[in-house]
């Protein structure tokens, strides 16, 4: 198991320096003008030149810069971003409320996701089934840049049941409709996946066991059915947990929630270089970790699983 | 010694294959139905739009912003005075061609890692394998927006390019893997090792054994990941970094709209229709197709 | 502490007398897309306690359906009881409510699988499956429970019982797993068991020991064994009587001794004939020619006569050959018994 943890360390570190450092390459070494595309549109005078060179070491080669990058990175300087303001503070700003979208998003779509699921599953083809089906297959279908959008629309102006916009500081029921929509994303599929574990469990040897055991069917199920089904869609959640913290973008922007997808859309917007390199290095790590923890997890529920 | 003083009748049928299960499954399936008519109408819409409307797209006229629907126009105008259902037909076209472009560059780039990945093994496997980690190590929407900015810096063009090669390039990783995966279970099969005890050499074994099991689920995949470029082209373009100048596409479209939702519906929710109408109906075909060839479903 | 004995001796007409097990004219269905399966077609036999029954035959006739069928855990669509009678000394199990099916189930009529690797629950560890017996049935703390499953493990000889009994059961070696899926089947003292298949997936050497296992707690605790096999082998040691099955009937019926010495059905005698002997040694294997039925498309009359050697016309239509009984316990359902004799 120890040796499974390092290894995995290792490919993360090898992931994060790939990640970030095709992002890096995206951001600064494609332009012509590398000075121009830092600063985006505005005009240069000779002296901002000769000393944003200098600042970004940008005669130094590609690699080069890119090491520069990373040893501030180690040393927790995410750097400046163009507006002035230190990319750690901004960071500091917008992830409180991205995590907290994020997480009740998450708790909606796997509540949802569990309790119709396991339905589901033991009723198929029923009309529950039918239409839990049907409106996941919706749900998964439709854009996030159509639901967000529509909800807001909807359920924000039209009906006026829940706030149309949220702000960094924002309670849990204003940031309500944003996560119903978050959670959209990723309810269909968690959905999905516990139905086929349920049903597949269902007809398990063990289940047989179960029940000529003389094990009351609710017990069959509660007991023995569910542990098994639920490791699949538990580490599911995990990875949701990661993408949807970097998903947020769209649904960021359109509730107007100043959270780090948003800022980082407005980074990637005004080619503010070092914020962007800055926020997607924090996701790739955050995303990163996450996976590894799922993994760890995995093997926490199912006693099949020994890594070596 | 058993007695023969008769002959016994032996007890024959004729068992369908996995394919024709497949399509006798899908000929009955409601889904499979509605998803088919659904994208021939649209890939009508996007090959001969002038079959669908005869107005101009492009005929935009101020005086006529936000104006509701008429009988010449039947969805209002927008914003810029346009007519919103020419726009929403003429969308299809934009939609349909980087969604098939980027998901064709996507296959093909999917079906030759995979294949080499899954098929030869070893460090290449190992190597190849290491990359796709890393590429999905940056979450796809905002590779995807960092490379189409990146490569849509000419304001001349009209963003379609960028658009399909930055689909192409982020989504070949989950189409690879897929081919990858199933590579390495059909080579696992005890056919495959019948047919090379039978002498055949490995692009036989490739193309007639191994390739043609795969290929089922990867057509699936495709089919799916065909309704996701769609749909992140939309999501591209509302962000303003896909397509631009005088491209149409149902993402600009609900862009543009959602500033003036206060004010008029029509904009937002029709182009919002039809672009969910086509994801679905792609994401419903390959459903459909994947649980009729899932022989544990029986 | 709840007694559940004490629940069931109140069932009604509970017969002390009557026989163990009695399984009078089954029938079981199947309703499929592609028609329906008539996987029992008039099943019985009959248990007393002490005895083992061996059901013997080729895969699909129907044994262990019949199985499923007497313990109740039969999966209901697409599986039917359509006909028949189970009797638990005296009462038909077919008429109680599933509350009291249930209780039955495990407390006085157990059952044991063929892959104990699938039939045990894989994330949880063996002493939890098995001190759920205790303490779901009787009602027993935790700690009593526990400590009652390591017992149980001893009796079945698992070394190191209570080291093992926090283990799951993929660390278990087959013929392990085996012993503790009898451990828990046995748990709450049934009077029969029911083993479908209980050394199939087993090498032989582990075979043995499994099977002298079960003679050994068997004999213990008088109880009824019913052992359902497609391996004759295996039979001749251990049963009592065996019944043939084909198609869902039962084609004959005897003390072991007389099965093998002078079958009374063709089907029986063919499938001795089958058995690879070392004195046949280099001369072509005898098989029995054609597959089973189809249970959609059972042939009228005797189900076996495509396939038999003593077919007439009269074989070859309905009604099916009755029950003969040619003496006490043996039964055959052949219209040319003598010929099979040879007498």
């Amino acid at each position: 198991m120890f040796r499974y943890i390092v290894r995995r360390l290792l490919q993360m570190v090898l992931t994060f320096f790939g990640a970030t450092f095709v992002v890096y390459a995206l951001m600064f070494a494609v332009a012509d003008d590398p000075l121009q595309a830092l600063v985006g549109e505005r005009p240069l005078t000779d002296s901002q030149r000769l000393e944003l060179t200098a600042r970004y070491h940008l005669d130094d080669s590609l690699l080069q810069q890119y090491w520069y990058y990373v040893k501030g990175l180690l040393t927790g300087d995410l750097g400046t971003s163009l507006t002035g303001r230190k990319i750690g503070d901004m960071l500091a700003d917008a992830w409180p409320v991205t995590i907290r979208l994020s997480l009740l998003a998450v708790l909606i779509a796997a509540t949802i996701a569990i309790l119709a699921g396991v339905i589901s599953g033991i009723r198929r083809g029923s009309l529950f089934d039918n239409a839990t089906l049907f409106l996941t297959l919706i749900v998964l279908a439709m854009p996030i840049v159509v639901l967000a959008p529509l909800a807001q629309l909807v359920f924000g102006i039209k009906l006026g049941w829940f706030p149309a916009t949220a702000n960094r500081d924002a309670t849990l029921w204003q940031l309500l409709l944003p996560a119903a929509v978050l959670a959209s994303l990723v309810v269909a599929t968690e959905l999905r996946v516990t139905r086929a574990a349920v049903a597949e469990n269902l007809r398990a040897d063990y289940v047989r066991t179960a029940r000529a055991k003389g094990l009351t069917r609710s017990r069959v199920i509660g007991v023995h059915v569910l542990r098994n089904s639920l490791i699949p869609v538990i580490t599911l959640i995990g990875v949701d947990i990661g993408a949807l913290m970097s998903g947020a973008i769209v649904t960021e922007k359109v509730f107007n929630i100043p959270g780090v997808g948003f800022n980082l859309f407005r980074g990637i917007r005004t080619e503010d270089g070092p914020l962007v390199v800055g926020f997607v290095s924090v996701l790739v790590i955050v995303f990163l970790v996450v996976n590894l923890i799922v993994d760890l997890l995995y093997a926490a529920l199912d006693p099949r699983i020994r890594y070596e | 010694m058993s007695d023969r003083l008769t002959e016994p009748a032996v007890v024959t049928g004729r068992p369908r294959s996995l394919a024709g299960d497949a399509w006798h499954d899908l000929r009955r399936s409601k889904v499979f139905w509605i998803a088919s008519v659904l994208i021939v109408v649209v890939l009508l819409m996007a090959a001969w739009p002038s079959l669908f409307t005869s107005a101009d797209p492009r005929d935009c006229v101020l005086s006529r912003q936000h104006h509701g629907p008429s009988g010449r126009a039947i969805f209002g105008y927008d914003f810029q005075g346009c007519d919103v259902y020419a726009r929403t037909v003429y969308g299809a076209r934009y939609s349909i061609i980087v969604g098939v472009c980027a998901t064709l560059i996507a296959g093909v780039i999917g079906l030759a890692f995979g294949l080499a990945a899954g098929f030869l093994g070893g460090w290449l496997d190992a190597v190849l394998s290491r990359f796709i980690d890393v590429m999905l190590g940056v979450p796809f929407l905002l590779g995807a927006i960092v490379l189409a900015k990146r490569l849509s810096h000419d304001p001349q063009s009209n963003g379609v390019l960028a658009v399909t090669v930055t689909l192409g390039v982020l989504g070949w990783t989950t189409a690879a893997r897929v081919m990858r995966s199933s590579v390495i279970t059909a080579k696992n099969q005890d056919y495959v090792a019948a047919a090379r005890m039978l002498g055949a050499g490995p692009g036989r074994l490739l193309f007639r054994h191994i390739l043609p099991n795969a290929m089922t689920s990867y057509v699936v995949v495709l089919t799916i990941l065909l309704g996701i470029n769609i749909a992140s082209e939309a999501t591209l373009s509302f962000l303003g970094i896909g397509l631009k100048g005088d491209a149409i596409s149902w993402g600009i479209q609900i862009s543009e709209a959602t500033g003036f939702v206060r004010v008029v519906a029509g904009p937002l929710l029709w182009p919002s229709l039809f672009l969910a109408a086509t994801v679905l109906a792609f994401i419903m075909l390959g459903d459909a197709v994947r649980d009729a060839f899932d022989p544990k479903l029986r | 502490m709840t007694d559940i004995r004490a629940q069931l001796d109140v069932l009604p007409g509970l017969d002390p007398r009557a026989a163990l097990l009695q399984v009078e004219d089954l029938h079981v269905e199947f309703r499929t897309r592609d028609g329906v399966a008539r996987a029992v077609n008039g099943a019985s036999f009959r248990l007393n306690p002490g005895e083992t029954l061996a059901i013997l035959g080729e895969s699909g006739c129907g044994k262990s359906v019949t199985a499923q069928a007497v313990m109740g855990i039969l999966d209901t669509p697409p599986g039917h009881i359509t006909g028949g009678r189970v009797l638990y000394r005296g009462v038909d199990l077919l008429t109680l409510s599933e509350n009291d099916r249930r209780k039955v189930r495990a407390n006085r009529i157990a059952m044991i699988f063929q892959d104990a690797l699938s039939a045990l629950n894989p994330v949880y560890t063996v002493g939890f499956q098995l001190a759920e017996q205790f303490r779901k049935h009787r009602g027993m703390s935790r700690r009593d429970a526990k400590q009652r499953s390591i017992e149980l493990l001893d009796q079945v000889h698992i070394p190191a019982a209570r080291d093992r009994i926090n283990d799951y059961p993929h660390e278990f070696s087959g013929g392990m797993r085996q012993r503790v899926m009898i451990a828990m089947a046995l748990a709450l003292d049934p009077e029969v068991l029911i083993a479908d298949e209980p050394t199939t997936a087993l090498d032989v050497t582990v075979q043995a020991q499994i099977m002298g296992l079960l003679a050994e707690l068997q004999h213990q605790r008088n109880m009824g064994l019913i052992l359902i096999t497609h391996d004759m082998g295996v039979v001749a040691d251990v049963a009592d009587r065996i019944s043939v099955m084909y198609a869902g009937k039962v084609v004959e019926e005897a003390p072991v001794h007389d099965i093998y010495a002078r079958p009374a059905h063709p089907y029986t005698k063919a499938l001795l004939e089958s058995i690879p002997r070392l004195d046949l040694k280099g001369r072509e294997l005898n098989v029995i020619r054609g597959l089973p039925p189809a249970l959609t498309d059972i042939p009228r009359g005797c189900a076996f006569h495509p396939r038999c050697g003593y077919a007439r016309d009269i074989c070859r239509q309905d009604p099916p050959p009755p029950a003969y009984q040619l003496a006490p316990h043996r039964i055959s359902r052949c219209h040319f018994i003598r010929e099979v004799l040879g007498v």
